[in-house]
C-alpha cells in the first residue's frame, strides 16, 4: 500500500502547518530516510574510503559505491559514469575545464539557451575566454520557450557544445532535451545538459535523451547540500583530463607526473564526501520509492491549483506560460506596484517561503524585462493547505503596501 | 502581522517627496544593489558646501526608495559634512553599533533601525547612502558598478 501524501509528508520533520516552504528550486527539504542514513553512515560505517584495507574501510567504500550505483539506476547511466561532485555548479565547471578547455580551439563556438542560470553561463563565458572560442546564445520567446528550430537556427559550421537546461529555474518549461541533442550531434557538436531542476521532479533517462552530459544537485533532491553529480558518456569521459589534481585520483606518480586513475575517479581528487552521496542514495531509494511519475503527478496537481488562484487575483503576474503543464512547479510572478523583496519579506511575516530576486538568471530576467521577480517552487511535499497560505498573502499584498482597494478573491 | 511595513516606509514609497530629477545638479551617481535589482540615480545640488536641493530616480524595493526618500529629507539645507556625519550614524544604526541618541538625530530614517535584524535588506536600506558617501569621497571612482556590456552575439530568429 503507497504512501498518502500526508503521510508523506510526516516523513519531513521540519516542515509544520506554520510555515509553508515553497523555495523548492532553491532547495528542498530533507526526510528521515536521508538524515538517518546519513547519521547511520557516521556512526557505524566511517572511514576513509577508497584506500584503506581495513574492513571499515571496505565498508565505507561500498556505501559510496553503493550511492553511485542508485544514482547511476536513478537516471539510467551505467555506475562508472556518475562522478560525484559538490553540486551541479561544480559538475558543470567539470566539463568547462576539462571537456572545453583540452578540446575547443579558437574560433571555435559554444550554443548556450540565454534562459540558463549563471551556474550554466558563466562556465563557458570563461572556457570561451580560455580557449579563443565565442558564445552564441540561443533566444527565447516572450514566454521562455525554446523550440528544437530555433536550436537548430543557431549553429554554424564551428558549433561545438550547446548547453541548455532540461527546466528552466525562472520559467518552469520543460525543453525538447532529447530533440536538441538530436540536432546538437547531427552538428558533431556534444550537448550539455543542466539537469539541476528537471532530477528532482520527473523520470529521467540520460541514455534516452541521449545527452553526454547531464549536471544535478543533491540538495535540490532531498540529499544533503555539498553533494552534486556530473553524467557523462563513458567514451567522452575517458579522453578526458583531469579537472582536479590531487589524492585519490591516480595510479603512479612520479616527480615529473602521474598516470590517473579510471573513470570517474580520475575526476574525483582529494577525500570525497561519502556522507553526502550515502545520502544521495537515501534520496534516490526514497523518491523511487513513491514513485518519479507519482511524484510529478503531484506537482502537477499542486501547480494547477496555485496558478488557478493566482489568475484570479488582480495585478499579478505570471512570467512564461499560463499553462500550469508548463511549469514543473516553478511559478515566477510579479505583483503589480511592488518590489519582489517586499512581496517575500512581507510573506515572510505570513510564514511563507518564497523566492525573490534575479534567480541567478540575471541575462533572462533582462530579456524578459524585469531585473527582478518573486517565485513560488513546490514540491510533492507540499500540501494544498501551504498554496492557500501563500494566496491568503498575495491577495492582500498591495493593501499592505498602502494601495487602497486591494481586491481579494471572491469567496 | 505586519510590523516592518509600517505607514512611515510605504508612505515614503508610495507618495516620495524627491522622486524626480533636479536642475543644476552639482553631483549625479548611479548606486546599484545588484542582489535586488535595486538602482537608483540619486543627484544632489551643493552650493557653498550646503547641500541645497536633492533628488533620485531608478527603481527598487519599497526599502530602497523609502531610505533614498528619507535620506534627501534630511540631508537637504545641511552642510555636505553634517549629511557624511548622518549618512555614517545611519549605516552603523544598520549594523548595530549606533547608539540611540544618535539614531534620533536621524529623523524618519530612524524607522529602518529594525533593517539590522533582516540581513537580505541592509543592502536595499543603505544603497541611498552609500552612493552619497561615495559622491564625496574624493577618492572614490564616480561611476556605476555595472561590468561593461560586451555586446554578446544573440541569435534573433
Amino acid at each position: 500500500m503507497a504512501k498518502s501524501f500526508e503521510e508523506i509528508r510526516a516523513d519531513f520533520p521540519i516542515l509544520s502547518d506554520e510555515y509553508a516552504y515553497l523555495d523548492n528550486a532553491a532547495t528542498t527539504q530533507k526526510p528521515f530516510a536521508v538524515t538517518d542514513a546519513v547519521d547511520a553512515y557516521y556512526k557505524n560505517d566511517n572511514a576513509n574510503p577508497l584506500r584503506g584495507l581495513y574492513d571499515l574501510s571496505v565498508r565505507a567504500t561500498e556505501d559510496y559505491e553503493a550511492a553511485r550505483a542508485e544514482t547511476a539506476r536513478f537516471i539510467g547511466a551505467d555506475a562508472e559514469e556518475i562522478i560525484f561532485t559538490r553540486n551541479a555548479s561544480e559538475s558543470l565547471n567539470l566539463v568547462a575545464y576539462s571537456y572545453a578547455a583540452s578540446t575547443l580551439k579558437e574560433g571555435d563556438e559554444i550554443l548556450v539557451a540565454i534562459s540558463e542560470h549563471h551556474s550554466n553561463m558563466l562556465p563557458w563565458q570563461n572556457a570561451a575566454r580560455l580557449t579563443g572560442a565565442n558564445i552564441r546564445y540561443i533566444e527565447c520567446d516572450g514566454e521562455g520557450r525554446i523550440t528544437p528550430e530555433m536550436v537548430e537556427a543557431c549553429f554554424t559550421p564551428k558549433t561545438r557544445i550547446v548547453a541548455a537546461a532540461q527546466v528552466s529555474n525562472v520559467i518552469g518549461r520543460v525543453n525538447d532535451i532529447k530533440e536538441m541533442a538530436r540536432i546538437a550531434h547531427a552538428h558533431d557538436a556534444v550537448f550539455v545538459c543542466d539537469g539541476a531542476q528537471s532530477a528532482p521532479h520527473m523520470a529521467v533517462d540520460v541514455k534516452d535523451l541521449d545527452v553526454d552530459f547531464f549536471a544535478f544537485s543533491g540538495h535540490k533532491m532531498l540529499a544533503p547540500m555539498g553533494i552534486g553529480v556530473l553524467y557523462g558518456k563513458r567514451s567522452i569521459l575517458e579522453d578526458m583530463p583531469p579537472f582536479l589534481y590531487g589524492g585519490e585520483m591516480i595510479e603512479y606518480v612520479t616527480l615529473c607526473g602521474a598516470t590517473y586513475a579510471e573513470v570517474p575517479h580520475k575526476f574525483e581528487a582529494g577525500t570525497v564526501n561519502a556522507g553526502g552521496a550515502v545520502g544521495l542514495g537515501a534520496a534516490v531509494r526514497y523518491m523511487e520509492s513513491i514513485g518519479m511519475d507519482r511524484i510529478e503527478q503531484r506537482e502537477r496537481e499542486l501547480t494547477r491549483y496555485m496558478m488557478e488562484q493566482m489568475a484570479d487575483i488582480p495585478y499579478v503576474h505570471i512570467i512564461g506560460s499560463p499553462d500550469p503543464d508548463e511549469h514543473m512547479g516553478i511559478v515566477t510572478f510579479t505583483v503589480e506596484g511592488v518590489h519582489p523583496h517586499d512581496i517575500a519579506q512581507i510573506m515572510n511575516e505570513d510564514h511563507v517561503c518564497i523566492r525573490a530576486g534575479h534567480h541567478c538568471a540575471q541575462p533572462l530576467m533582462k530579456f524578459l524585462g524585469s531585473m527582478s521577480t518573486a517565485r513560488a517552487s513546490l514540491s510533492f511535499y507540499n500540501n494544498k493547505a501551504d498554496i492557500d497560505m501563500f494566496i491568503r498573502s498575495l491577495s492582500v499584498l498591495r493593501s499592505k503596501m498602502g494601495y487602497g482597494g486591494s481586491a481579494v478573491p471572491a469567496g | 502581522m505586519n510590523t516592518f511595513y509600517n505607514e512611515i516606509l510605504t508612505e515614503h514609497n508610495m507618495n516620495p517627496y524627491h522622486k524626480n530629477e533636479i536642475e543644476g545638479a552639482t553631483f549625479t551617481l548611479e548606486g546599484v544593489n545588484p542582489s535586488c535589482g535595486d538602482d537608483i540615480v540619486l543627484q544632489l545640488k551643493v552650493e557653498d558646501g550646503i547641500i541645497t536641493d536633492g533628488g533620485y530616480t531608478g527603481d527598487g524595493c519599497a526599502v530602497s526608495q523609502a531610505s533614498a526618500d528619507m535620506m534627501l529629507d534630511l540631508v537637504i539645507g545641511k552642510p555636505k559634512e553634517e549629511a557624511m556625519r548622518l549618512a555614517d550614524i545611519f549605516i552603523r544604526m544598520i549594523k548595530g553599533t549606533a547608539s540611540d541618541d544618535e539614531i534620533d538625530q536621524l529623523e524618519e530614517a530612524s524607522s529602518l533601525r529594525d533593517i539590522s535584524h533582516m540581513p537580505a535588506r541592509v543592502k536595499c536600506a543603505v544603497l541611498c547612502w552609500h552612493t552619497m558617501e561615495q559622491m564625496f569621497d574624493a577618492k572614490a571612482p564616480k561611476e556605476s558598478l555595472i561590468p561593461k556590456e560586451n555586446k554578446p552575439e544573440v541569435c534573433h530568429l
